[in-house]
């Protein structure tokens, strides 16, 4: 028997989506990745002085405030060929490794552990053989016995409440889920020192950026942070050393106990590094540049075709060719329509005029557009980010693909290769993987920050010039979730074009003008569903691209319905 | 839920609650004209009045996760959005405590992912804020633009009111910027 389910919101992420499927005995044979809200931020921008488009785009997401800012102000600086002193890029680096950080534990531990993690099950955990088996996995020392039950007794408590229910899709006592009491305790007892651990990471970029939730110390051409070494009101010694102090409270934690964490799930989990892989053509940035002009990266990045790694082009600059020509977005699918038929355009001569047909499975039926890159969808993100690392001779991401991928061999027994990345599970560990690059070029950018001061260079900030006529640029990040891009067009000094490329968009996109699926459609087919009213295999999946539909899309219509609705075919 | 037209507040009485920390909390998004209100309004009381120290004037943005910190220890917390309701466009409405999380778990506001998964985490870990008053606006207009509809503009005086009068019920005075 066919049946057809809808999702819709898909719940614990940031933005609306609604996924359709069409499941066939037990398996689902179609699916449709529709993005809910509609997309018009250029509209908000065109006319601006392209100095001020950074503090605007990054109302675009209340997630990814920061990653859109940075985004923004390299475009504008890539389109006037402005350097941007070194203190500035470490600084810049600082808060996008911070951020990065912050996502991936926020990610892991709020947003997805409670599809393998069963809460109910935790509360009938014996406590001592949690803590014994959190003391003989890893040297975090949050384990003791009299911890973790405190969180059992705030669990049961929790529980005894009836407020359980605002975990909404919960998968309680699901087949799928398979850890034993005492895991699942120990995965809650992290779950919340989770949220001590992020706060740390949102501390540097708050000192940083002046500010969180949106960063103030950005300017086109370097950072407004003032250096120097006694007043107050700037970026002074004593506030770095601050930073250091939330970066030595965070290392144990990313180290100790998430990188950890992931391993003993994927491990407990490991036919899920058989399931849920995305597009098999991998696209990331290079990203923390340590020179002015931005060729020299600590992170390669680049295009990973079939995740062959003797194929792999890097980009050799902020604003490569191999990315500013080989962009494109298509609206076959889409709730757009372009002036001159359905042929994928150019960011930089993107358009943006909605045209709503009500969802059609055969033709447009998502507010999100279809990027392509050389014509064809491309996966980005952790995994992505991974590749280019392996394939680009990184040593950290070497370091830390072997770590995770040797601890889940030694937990199960069996060889997970590195292609094995694409998959619902190899997302997660990835993740793991990233932040513990992200975390070692934190504390690399913030000893060359110090020394760079102290050998007496405080400069921020180069004066951005604009020159007569148009100019286009393109800002480029590895952001958490994958590539964002940024694309603007200046026209005497004032915003013409402006387009913003999101990670969410690559994976979440509806099939492109050659009708191929993006990855998250991808990932979907196939999947088993045991129970049609409780999807929890195909949200496994979904949640492992750690979905951000809040900037791809905006939203036009609240209603009230139904989560989850399953119609026979 | 209450429409405050309907409610007189008043802060006799009020002054021994004053908890140590208030925190007035706008959220929403600034780019999609009233879906932004809640960031509207902080820009108001920020310019307009007079604020004592404890009170924390906030501009959530959409954020979530950031906002943890700020939830946390216990004060008591007012927040102002955009919601709907069912009452005309520009109603003023104001919802307090059980009613803020119940309301979200309706889904009726766009960022409802982050407060009330935020309320939800903080319940688990026993660190609620003492009180939690949602002020909204029905909003009219939520094109993409950074311009309050005139509908909702009008309604803004209103609001702030509302606001104030939370804070006097909670024991504070306000003073008028001149």
């Amino acid at each position: 028997m066919s049946q057809r389910i809808t999702i819709d919101p898909i719940t614990r992420i940031e933005g609306h989506l609604r996924i359709d499927l069409e499941v066939d005995n037990g398996r689902v044979a179609r699916s449709w990745s529709s993005g809910q809200m509609w997309r018009g931020i250029e509209k908000i921008v065109q006319g601006r002085d392209p100095r001020d488009a950074w503090a605007i785009v990054q109302r675009i997401c209340g997630v990814c405030t920061t990653v859109h800012a940075i985004a923004s102000v390299r475009a504008v600086e890539n389109a006037l060929e402005l350097d941007v002193p070194v203190n500035a890029q470490y600084i810049r680096n600082m808060i996008l490794c911070a951020h990065t950080l912050h996502d991936h534990v926020v990610h892991f531990y709020q947003l997805s552990a409670l599809d393998w993690v069963d809460v109910v099950s935790a509360a009938k955990a014996d406590p001592l053989k949690s803590a014994r088996l959190g003391e003989s996995i890893s040297e975090w020392d949050g384990n003791s016995l009299a911890a973790v039950e405190a969180t059992q007794q705030k669990l049961k408590n929790f529980l005894a409440s009836g407020q359980l229910g605002i975990f909404s899709n919960g998968y309680w006592g699901h087949p799928a889920m398979k850890l034993p009491p005492e895991v699942n305790l120990l995965a809650v007892h992290h779950y919340l020192q989770a949220l001590e651990a992020q706060r740390w990471a949102n501390k540097i970029v708050a000192t940083l950026g002046s500010k969180t939730p949106h960063i103030q110390n950005l300017a086109v051409g370097g950072v407004s942070n003032a250096i120097a070494t006694d007043s107050e009101g700037v970026l002074t010694i004593e506030r770095l050393e601050q930073v250091k102090e939330y970066m030595d409270r965070l290392y144990s934690f990313v180290f100790n106990c998430y990188f950890v964490d992931v391993a003993v799930i994927a491990g407990s989990y490991a036919d899920w590094f058989s399931i849920g892989a995305g597009v098999n053509d991998f696209l990331s940035s290079p990203d923390l540049p340590t020179d002015a002009s931005g060729t020299a990266f600590m992170t390669p990045g680049g295009y990973t075709p079939g995740g062959d790694h003797g194929a792999f082009r890097p980009m050799r600059s902020f604003g490569d060719s191999l990315l500013a020509d080989n962009v494109a977005e298509a609206v076959k699918h889409s709730w757009y329509t372009y002036k001159h038929g359905d042929k994928p355009l150019r960011p930089w001569n993107g358009e943006t005029t909605p045209h709503y047909t009500d969802f059609e499975d055969e033709g447009k039926y998502s507010w999100v557009k279809s990027p392509t890159f050389m014509g064809k969808p491309a996966q980005v993100g952790p995994v992505a980010a991974v590749h280019a690392g392996l394939a680009g001779g990184h040593g950290p991401t070497a370091k830390y693909t072997q770590s995770m991928l040797s601890r889940v061999r030694s937990l199960t027994g069996h060889e997970i290769a590195p292609a094995q990345l694409n998959s619902t599970m190899g997302r997660h560990a990835a993740r793991a993987i990233r932040a513990c690059v992200a975390y070692e070029a934190l504390k690399t950018n913030w000893q060359m920050l110090m020394d760079n001061i102290g050998r007496g260079d405080k400069e921020t900030f180069n004066e951005p010039e604009f020159p007569a006529g148009e100019s286009q640029g393109v800002g480029q990040v590895e952001a958490p979730r994958g590539l964002l891009s940024h694309w603007v067009v200046i026209d005497n000094q004032r915003i013409k074009n402006y387009q913003a490329v999101v990670p969410s968009t690559w994976l979440s996109a509806p099939r492109n003008s050659n009708d191929e699926p993006s990855s998250y459609e991808v990932a979907l087919n196939g999947s088993a569903v045991a129970d049609p009213a409780r999807p929890l295999e195909p949200l496994r999946t979904i949640h492992s691209f750690d979905p951000c539909l809040a900037c791809a899309v905006h939203l036009t219509d609240i209603r009230m319905q139904k989560t989850i609705e399953v119609a026979a075919l | 839920m209450n429409d405050t037209n309907s409610l007189s507040r008043s802060g006799a009485g009020c002054a021994e609650r004053a908890a140590s920390r208030i925190v007035v909390l706008g959220v929403g998004n600034l780019l999609m004209q009233d879906e932004g209100v809640g960031i509207h309004a902080v820009q108001r009381l920020r310019s307009r009045v007079q604020l004592p120290e404890e009170i924390e004037l906030i501009d959530g943005g959409t954020s979530g996760f950031d906002l943890l910190p700020l939830l946390e220890n216990g004060g008591q917390l007012i927040v102002i959005d955009a919601l709907r309701c069912g009452h005309a466009p520009g109603s003023v409405v104001t919802l307090k405590d059980e009613e803020v999380p119940a309301f979200f778990r309706t889904k009726l506001s766009p960022h409802q992912v982050g407060l009330s998964d935020l309320l939800a985490m903080l319940s688990f870990k026993g660190t609620t804020p003492a009180s939690v008053t949602l002020v909204g606006v029905v909003p009219s207009e939520m094109s993409c633009g950074m311009e309050l509809s005139p509908v909702v503009s009008r309604s803004m005086d209103h609001l702030l009111a509302t606001v104030i009068d939370e804070l006097a019920r909670l024991g504070v005075r306000c003073e008028t910027r001149h």
